[in-house]
C-alpha cells in the first residue's frame, strides 16, 4: 500500500557499517509525501542512524536514498540539511541563552531572527516566553526538547524528522506538542518522519509506521498494523511496550 | 669552566639517583639515561655549532634550521596522527614563522646577519612552536570530543563544517596560547629566563641581556598566535569530508 503513496524519501537496499559492524542492513521502503510516519522498535535498532542518513549527516556505504525523487548525493549538502529539518534525540544546545539557540539557524546563514518572531515559536511550543533570555545550559530535559523543536521549525523544512522529541515531557505538554506537529503537517503540508517509544502516540498520530529492530525493518504500513501484528516479533515488542 | 668542575657537576646528578634508590622510586634507569643522552647530545650541539659558525656558510645555517624544524615536526605529528597530512600542515607552519620572524628581524636589522643570531633565535622560536602545536592539538582534540553534539547540530541546521567546529577551534587556539602570555607578566619576578642567566654569567652585560631577552619574549607571543591559529585553519578542514560530514574517530 506504501508503494501508492507518492514517497518524500525513499530507501533503496541501503546498508550502513559503523566500522565492522552491520548497522541497518539492506532498508528498502519510503515514508509517503506529506503524511506522518511513525518508526518504533527497541533501543539500539538503528533509528536514529535512520534519520541522520536522510538529512545528509552521515552517508550510506551502499544503497541509494531519494529524496522527492532525486538522490541524496544530487543535493548541495546545506541545501539539503535546510529542507529537511530533524531534532536530534539529546536536544543538544550552543552556548548562549534560549534566544540564541531559536536564532541559530539564520544566523549561521548571515541572518537575524527577530526577539517578536522568537516568542512566537517558544508560545508555538508550549514554552513561557520569559524562558527567552535564560541560559539553554539551565533548561530542564523537557524545556530543551521543546527549544530544540522549535529551533528546528525556524528554517521552514519541507520534511521534518522527529527522534524521540517527547522523551522527557508531561502529558499535557506532549499533548500540545503532538498537537502542534500535528497542525504543521496539516496546514503546510510538512512530510513528518518520528521516532517514538509511545505506541500510543504512533496509533493516534501517525498514520504510517515501521517496526525497526536490530537494523532491519520488521514491517511497515499503516499505524494498525501495531494492533494485529503479523510477526512474532512485534506482537512481543506492543506487549512489551504496552506494559 | 674547566672539564674537571664540569665533571664535579654530577654531583648533581647522584643526588636525585640516591633519593631515588633510598625511597625505591625506580627512576634510576631514566635518570642514568637522561644524563647520558643530555651530555651527548649538548656536546654534539657544541661542536656542530662550533663548525656552522666558524664556517660562515649560508648552505650550514640553512641545513641547522631544516634540520631543527623537521626534528620538531616529527616531534609534534605524534599528537594529531588522526589528521590527514598533519606532518606537512606542521612543517608548513613552522616554515612560515621562521621565515616571517627571520625576514623581520634581519629586515629591520634587528639582529646581525650571522650564524650566532640566526641559529639560536630559531632554536629558541621552533622549540616553542613545537611546545604550541603540541598543546593545540592535545586541546584541539578534546574539544572536538567533547562537543560532537553541537558540531551535529550545527552542521544539522545547514551550518558549514567551518561554522560547526568554530567554537571548538578559538577555544583550542585561546588555551594553547595563555601559557605563553601568563609566563610573561611574572618573568623576571619569579625566576630569570634561561637564556638571560646564562647570557649573565658568560659576562654579558645584564642590561644588555635583559634587551635580548625582551626580544625573544616578544618574538614567542608572534610564535604562539601564529602557531595555534595557521595549524587550526590548516588542520580543521580534515575533521570533515566532501559532503561536510564530521568524520569519526578522528582526533580521538
Ligand atoms: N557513533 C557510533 N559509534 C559506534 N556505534 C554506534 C554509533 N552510533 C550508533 N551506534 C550503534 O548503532 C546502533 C544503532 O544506533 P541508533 O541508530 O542510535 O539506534 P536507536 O536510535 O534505534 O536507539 C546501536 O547498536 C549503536 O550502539
Ligand atoms: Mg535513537
Amino acid at each position: 500500500m506504501l508503494l501508492h503513496q507518492e514517497s518524500a524519501i525513499h530507501f533503496q537496499q541501503v546498508n550502513y557499517f559503523i566500522d565492522e559492524i552491520h548497522i541497518l542492513k539492506n532498508i528498502t521502503g519510503s515514508f509517503p509525501k506529506g503524511k506522518i510516519t511513525t518508526i518504533v522498535g527497541p533501543s539500539g535498532a538503528g533509528k536514529t542512524t535512520l534519520l541522520k542518513l536522510c538529512n545528509g549527516l552521515i552517508s550510506p556505504q551502499s544503497g541509494t536514498i531519494f529524496i522527492h525523487n532525486k538522490l541524496v548525493t544530487d543535493y548541495e549538502p546545506i541545501k539539503l540539511r535546510r529542507q529537511i529539518g530533524i531534532a536530534l534525540q539529546s536536544a543538544p544546545m550552543v552556548e548562549g541563552s534560549v534566544f540564541e539557540n531559536l536564532a541559530l539557524p539564520l544566523e549561521l546563514r548571515g541572518e537575524k531572527l527577530l526577539e517578536s518572531d522568537a516568542v512566537h515559536y517558544l508560545e508555538d511550543v508550549g514554552l513561557d516566553p520569559q524562558f527567552l533570555h535564560q541560559n539553554a545550559a539551565d533548561l530542564s530535559g523537557g524545556q530543551r526538547q521543546k527549544v530544540s523543536i522549535a529551533r528546528t521549525l525556524i528554517n521552514r523544512p519541507e520534511i521534518l524528522l522527529l527522534d524521540e522529541i517527547t522523551s522527557a515531557l508531561d502529558h499535557t505538554s506532549l499533548r500540545e506538542i503532538e498537537e502542534l506537529i500535528v497542525k504543521i503537517n496539516r496546514i503546510y503540508g510538512v512530510t513528518i518522519v518520528w521516532i517514538t517509544h509511545n505506541l500510543t502516540q504512533a496509533l493516534t498520530i501517525g498514520e504510517f509506521t515501521w517496526v525497526l529492530h536490530k537494523g532491519e525493518v520488521i514491517e511497515t504500513g499503516e499505524s494498525n498494523l501495531l494492533k494485529s501484528p503479523a510477526t512474532d516479533f512485534v506482537k512481543r515488542f506492543v506487549q512489551g511496550e504496552a506494559e | 669552566m674547566s672539564y674537571f668542575s664540569l665533571a664535579l657537576t654530577l654531583i648533581f646528578v647522584v643526588i636525585p639517583l640516591l633519593l631515588s634508590k633510598t625511597l625505591q622510586l625506580g627512576l634510576e634507569r631514566d635518570t642514568i639515561v637522561a644524563t647520558i643522552r643530555s651530555i651527548i647530545q649538548l656536546l654534539l650541539v657544541g661542536y656542530v655549532l662550533k663548525f656552522v659558525f666558524d664556517s660562515e656558510s649560508l648552505l650550514f645555517i640553512f641545513l641547522m634550521v631544516a634540520l631543527m624544524i623537521g626534528a620538531a615536526t616529527q616531534n609534534a605529528r605524534k599528537k594529531g596522527k588522526t589528521i590527514k597530512g598533519i606532518t606537512w600542515k606542521i612543517a608548513i607552519t613552522l616554515i612560515f614563522i621562521e621565515v616571517l620572524t627571520q625576514s623581520i628581524l634581519l629586515g629591520f636589522k634587528i639582529v646581525p646577519p650571522t650564524a650566532q643570531y640566526i641559529i639560536s633565535i630559531s632554536g629558541m622560536m621552533i622549540g616553542n612552536a613545537m611546545v604550541l602545536a603540541i598543546l593545540f592539538l592535545n586541546r584541539f582534540a578534546a574539544e572536538v570530543t567533547s562537543h560532537r553534539d553541537e558540531t551535529e547540530l550545527i552542521l544539522s541546521l545547514g551550518g558549514t563544517p567551518k561554522q560547526a567546529i568554530r567554537r571548538q577551534l578559538l577555544d583550542a587556539m585561546k588555551a594553547s596560547m595563555i601559557p605563553t602570555i601568563e609566563s610573561q607578566k611574572t618573568i623576571g619576578l619569579v625566576q630569570l629566563p634561561g637564556m638571560m642567566s646564562g647570557q649573565i654569567i658568560a659576562g654579558a652585560d645584564p642590561v644588555q641581556a635583559v634587551q635580548f631577552q625582551l626580544l625573544i619574549i616578544f618574538l614567542l607571543l608572534t610564535t604562539a598566535s601564529v602557531t595555534s591559529i595557521m595549524l587550526g585553519f590548516l588542520s580543521y578542514p580534515s575533521l570533515f569530508n566532501e559532503r561536510m560530514q564530521l568524520l569519526k574517530g578522528n582526533l580521538k
